[in-house]
């Protein structure tokens, strides 16, 4: 019999490494976006902990509508990175300051 | 055995994720991220959303990791410069890690959400269909959100293709709409000339 919070410790470690993971690789645009990823996986396994301990299958439909967006999120991300590779030749974060914001 | 087979799973994907975020060339980062969603999706089962489970392996493992793969072996980068600063920025990252960590399962932990806290559900009988359940509760009550997700799904095609197509000068193309605004006037002209007799 697991307990419902080892799951949520799961997600809890998981969600803190993709945290580190932006962080440490803050150049390089490919490996923040695997970390955004990382980080909705964390999310959507405590959302289902927390569906099938509370006896609750919404969890498991929210879960689908992530996994939705996310998907639209990656192609996007993507389709911009190869526009901006193309243009710039750089994927690197501090020399994409053409907005100067 | 249902506990041995969580912590291994959960070693696993804890190892990956830190292979994700540490490892020097981002074509491995992707492969431990492969590695990652298949041992959740192992979590996944085990906690009985065996739907999920498996379209988190078709849909992500198949097609938006195999994306990402393909765009990071496409770009041609050079590493060098985007690992500098690892170093410096290392403490920093495990300091963010051991206190998100921390202050999560000071918040999540077995204090609150142990098994005294939460009671551990039965399983499911043999004929529980998950993807039955899920099914029903998606066409009946999400049934508006869902066909929110697909215009979603349309508007992220659209903006793929409008960003990434790239129109190259002086390459040969059809024009559609000229092609349909074309009238007859402009393709065929008929000569009026007397008829030839050939002689003998």
């Amino acid at each position: 019999m697991i307990p419902l919070s080892n799951y949520l410790v799961v997600g809890a470690v998981l969600f803190g490494l993709s945290m580190a993971g932006i962080v440490l690789n803050r150049k390089n645009i490919i490996v923040l976006l695997m970390c955004v990823e990382l980080m909705l996986l964390a999310v959507n396994t405590n959302f289902i902990a927390f569906s099938r301990y509370l006896g609750d299958t919404a969890g498991q439909v929210f879960v689908f509508f992530i996994l939705t967006v996310a998907a639209a999120e990656a192609a996007i991300g993507l389709a911009i990175l190869v526009v901006l590779f193309r243009n710039r030749r750089t994927i690197n974060v501090e020399d994409l300051d053409e907005l100067k914001g | 055995m249902e506990q041995a087979i969580f912590y291994f799973f959960s070693a696993v994907l804890i190892f990956a994720a830190g292979m994700v975020i540490t490892a020097r060339n981002p074509v491995h980062a992707v492969l431990f991220l492969v590695l990652a969603f298949f041992t959740s999706a192992a979590l996944w089962l085990l906690l009985e959303a065996e739907f999920l489970a498996i379209v988190l392996v078709l849909v992500y493992v198949g097609a938006v990791m195999v994306l990402f793969l393909f765009v990071v072996m496409m770009l041609d980068i050079n590493l060098a410069p985007l690992r500098e600063g690892f170093a410096r920025y290392l403490p920093v990252g495990v300091l963010v890690l051991a206190l998100v960590v921390l202050e999560m399962v000071l918040v999540v932990g077995p204090r609150l959400f142990g098994a005294e806290a939460v009671t551990v559900p039965a399983r499911q009988a043999a004929e529980y269909s998950n993807t039955e359940t899920l099914g029903e509760l998606l066409y009946t009550v999400y049934v508006y959100p869902f066909e929110v997700a697909s215009v979603i799904l349309l508007v992220a095609i659209v903006a793929a293709i409008a960003l990434t197509l790239r129109r190259r000068p002086g390459t040969l193309k059809q024009e559609v709409g000229r092609q349909v605004a074309a009238n007859r006037g402009e393709r065929v002209r008929l000569v009026r000339m007397a008829a030839e007799r050939s002689k003998r």
